[in-house]
């Protein structure tokens, strides 16, 4: 007779979501390849505008990348912090990395209106339509974790450091962590590649 | 202002065409048949309470059913519309549909029959079936489930929204080819509703197939090791594991299609650097693999329907397995073979063509692993078997016509024309729907508590199979004559009229099998007295589901049954079943979480389509705003402790006994034939009416 005990039952399931939740970001993957390979088809197609080389600035995308990696060392922290229960601490170091993931939301921001006001818009070719896709796209999702972080953040406060929350703010990192490897693609691919 | 609240709506959009008023006042006139009927009998409340809300797999699964019941029958009008405009329309004659009509009606056949019909009949049988294939009381996560299920209700309220605003469905095909596809060629709605239609249904399927995986691979009874997995579920797991590979690849190629359409981006435009081709890679990337999305639980219906009524265990069950396997790996790299014509090199062609032809062995594992396992086996003629009789003949003619095709130099020939719509439908009628066919009749008395009548299910599945094959042996013909598919027009010279015309008359003799598959639905609920199935196992079956009452409690089993070896049930049954103890369950609380997200997703689409900004607000802010709500309630379970489960036990026990009496009291009459049927419905109509019986409803 197998114990169904509350507890394991419990734990049963934790283990259940972890495993979705990997399949999910696996399936999120698979839509940031489209968008890469679709930026690799299209990134030359720049119909004699300027190309990433003449408009991309790499201290700007050093600069976010060094925001972002360390906004996951934080956020790593945090979630030492949340495993050994300290609720404080999970506060400022999620506290830290949100302010962190907006600064970097500030910048990307910055580089988008710098190129509309140049007037390169979306419609403006086929370079620029896979470039903001792609990067918006990854923009998309921070905001969307930093809407997530902030009212788990609530709850946490509310709530305290319960079986639920730690098992919220774990995906939350895992989520994060996996924006963070997203980024590094694009800065290589994007950034970086337009300078080779 | 005008612009905020309606943009680009007018009165121009509302039904002004006989085709748009009549949707219209069909689904209107359905809609409100079902409100006063329901309204009438007082059933609102238990409808949201015991069904919308339900997170019952199956609940839900027959909730799938009835709409992808529904849809086939929407789906099968437009094929009926099809092959009447096309025997009609030679020479002088121009039929009864414009070309752009006609365009409308088979893309919205594409799209229906795919998403709205096989898909949902496969996702109703995964539902049902699964978890009680594994020894499952619930599914991973009963909220994913829900929110999958309605939001495709959101799409296929969406996919038909177009009769009652703007009049025009995509023009396109079913896949919706770029450029064409493109604002500049398609200025109107109808692309947008294909849009979001397949996107809101769409991340349905991945969170459906996720939480599928999770179930399949985190929730199996003790002992049931994946060697030990029934072949339904391995295909289903197969199935499930390509539908999270590709639909997110269709996701995103739908939003960028959006961005072209909406916000002018060039991703698949002819100008300014956009590359069409880069479409029809990406859309056929997701659209071959779904093909084998659908057909992988085919595939395991089949397995389990040979082994039941061989009497023999699977012939090898590791190489039927690893046919599975085989085929969805090897389904993944054969895209192209789509657009062979379409300026690739002789080698990439090459490739392609040789990858579709090894896709063929995995398949004749699987076909001669069913013969094999019929090969001295006590062979019983039940319906589902014939299904799977008439899908073996089909299948085989399909399947060399698609090793043709993968020939490139034959496909340049064969391209685009009808010999190739022969193929698929060969396919996906003979391969999927055969397989949804069988799987129901072989389940229907685990859904409903009595079986399907035998007599009339053999006559109707006679008139789809030898419709079949008179409407598409012609087409096959029709293909080598040089015949284009989506013709609504053609020259008399051409000879082609005699083949449409008896395609014409095919599809009137599958209609003739859907209608006797409705009577026979009908006759089975007439007689449920004698059909009942009072023992859970009425096919003498192998495997978890039979284990259970026919018609299951919703928390399944009340013990877990311990597995330890293949077709787990047969083993339990020579060696004595467990002895049942009653513990506490751990069951699921319903939510209308799922409806409220799919309804504001709705919102969404439609603002999309039509360009509202307030409906993109209202549905964007709805949908973040329930979707927190949910993540965060944490009062999602309840318990049944073991007292409640031992009463809810013997009460059961004493409705059974009750069942076994009344079927004893009912006669051992045969099935009803047909004319028996007629003349019962007719007596009750006859009765309504005498005595008014309507009044005392």
């Amino acid at each position: 007779m197998v114990e169904h005990s509350s507890e394991s039952h419990e734990e049963a399931a934790n283990e259940r979501v972890m495993f979705g939740f990997w399949v999910y970001l696996m399936t999120d993957l698979l839509m940031f390849a489209v968008l890469f390979a679709v930026y690799a088809v299209l990134h030359d197609n720049t119909v004699g505008g300027p190309t990433g080389r003449d408009l991309f600035s790499l201290p700007l995308a050093l600069a976010e990348t060094l925001i972002l990696l360390t906004s996951s060392f934080t956020c790593g922290l945090a979630m030492i912090a949340a495993r050994a229960g300290h609720k404080k601490q999970v506060l400022n170091w999620f506290g830290l990395t949100f302010i962190l993931g907006l600064s970097f939301l500030g910048l990307e921001l910055k580089e988008f209106t710098e190129f509309i006001h140049a007037g390169h818009t979306i419609s403006t070719n086929a370079f620029f339509s896979s470039f903001f896709t792609l990067v918006g796209t990854h923009g998309l999702h921070i905001t969307s974790g930093l809407l997530w972080m902030a009212i788990t953040l609530i709850y946490v406060m509310k709530r305290g450091l319960t079986t639920h929350m730690v098992r919220k703010l774990t995906l939350l990192s895992l989520f994060w962590h996996f924006l963070d490897i997203v980024w590094i693609f694009i800065f290589t691919l994007v950034y970086l590649r337009a300078f080779v | 202002m005008r612009e905020f609240l309606l943009g680009k709506l007018n009165m121009q959009a509302l039904p002004h065409e006989w085709f748009t008023i009549g949707g219209t006042l069909a689904f209107l006139t359905l809609a409100l048949v079902a409100v006063i009927v329901i309204t009438k009998l007082h059933r609102w409340k238990w409808l949201w309470n015991e069904w919308f809300t339900s997170v019952d797999p199956k609940k839900i699964g027959i909730m799938y059913f009835l709409v992808a019941g529904f849809m086939l029958l929407r789906g099968g009008l437009d094929a009926i519309m099809i092959w009447l405009q096309q025997a009609l329309s030679s020479g002088s004659s121009h039929g009864y549909l414009s070309s752009d009509h006609f365009q409308q009606i088979f893309t919205a056949h594409g799209n229906i029959m795919v998403f709205f019909v096989a898909m949902a009949f496969i996702f109703g049988l995964i539902n049902y079936i699964v978890p009680l294939q594994i020894g499952a009381r619930d599914l991973a996560s009963p909220f994913l489930n829900t929110l999958g299920f309605w939001l495709f209700v959101a799409g296929v309220i969406m996919v038909n929204m177009f009769f009652l605003f703007g009049g025009q469905y995509a023009a396109t095909g079913w896949l919706a080819v770029a450029p064409l596809s493109g604002i500049q060629f398609s200025p109107g709605v109808g692309v947008d509703y294909w849009i979001w239609s397949l996107q809101i249904s769409g991340v349905g399927t991945t969170l459906a197939a996720i939480n599928f995986i999770m179930t399949i691979l985190k929730m199996r009874a003790p002992g049931m090791t994946l060697r030990k997995l029934p072949l339904f579920t391995w295909g289903s797991l197969c199935s499930m594991v390509m539908a999270v590979t590709v639909f997110p690849l269709l996701t995103m190629t739908l939003f960028l299609m959006f961005f072209d359409r909406y916000f002018g981006a060039h991703f698949f435009t002819t100008t300014l650097g956009g590359n069409a081709m880069m479409y029809t890679n990406l859309i056929w990337m997701w659209g071959h693999p779904e093909v084998y999305i659908l057909m992988l639980p085919s595939f395991g219906v089949f397995s389990e329907i040979v082994s039941t009524f061989s009497r023999k265990a699977t012939a090898s069950y590791f190489t039927n397995v690893a046919g599975m396997i085989g085929v969805s790996a090897f389904a993944l790299s054969v895209w192209l073979h789509h657009f062979f014509t379409m300026g690739s090199s002789a080698d990439v062609n090459a490739f392609f063509g040789l990858m579709t032809m090894i896709i063929a062995i995995p398949t004749s594992v699987l076909f001669f692993n069913w013969i094999a396992t019929m090969y001295k086996g006590k062979i019983q003629f039940k319906t589902p078997m014939l299904w799977f009789l008439g899908f073996v003949g089909l299948f085989a003619v399909g399947g060399m016509a698609g090793v043709m095709l993968a020939i490139p130099p034959v496909d340049f020939q064969l391209h685009n024309s009808l010999f190739l719509v022969a193929h698929f439908h060969t396919m996906v009628v003979g391969g999927v729907l055969f397989g949804i066919f069988a799987g129901l009749s072989y389940w229907f008395p685990k859904i409903a508590g009595f079986r399907l009548n035998e007599r009339i299910g053999k006559y109707a599945f006679w008139c789809w199979f030898i419709g079949f094959l008179m409407a598409f042996t012609p087409l096959y013909v029709l293909g080598l004559m040089g015949a284009t598919r989506r013709l609504d027009h053609y020259g008399s010279s051409t000879g082609y009229q005699p083949f449409f015309i008896m395609a014409f008359i095919g599809g009137l003799v599958i209609m003739a099998g859907v209608v006797l598959q409705i009577v026979q639905i009908l006759a089975s609920v007439m007689q449920k007295r004698q059909l009942a199935d009072t023992t859970g196992d009425p096919w003498d079956g192998r495997t978890l589901e039979w284990a259970t009452a026919s018609v299951p409690p919703s928390y399944n089993f009340t013990v877990i049954p311990e597995v330890s070896s293949r077709d787990a049930y047969l083993l339990m049954k020579q060696n004595g079943l467990p002895k049942s103890a009653y513990e506490d369950i751990h069951m699921p609380r319903n939510t209308a979480a799922g409806i409220y997200i799919s309804a504001f997703a709705f919102l969404l689409g439609f603002g999309f389509v039509w360009h509202i900004l307030l409906l993109i607000i209202v549905g964007l802010l709805g949908v973040i705003i329930c979707v927190i709500r949910r993540t965060f309630n944490e009062d999602i379970e309840y318990t049944l402790k073991a007292s409640e489960v031992e009463e809810l036990e013997q009460e059961r026990a004493k409705k059974a006994r009750a069942k076994i009496s009344d079927t004893a009291a009912g006669g051992t009459d045969e099935d009803m034939g047909l004319i028996e049927f007629i003349k019962t419905a007719l007596k009750w109509v006859l009765d309504v009416i005498k005595n008014k019986r309507w009044r005392t409803w």
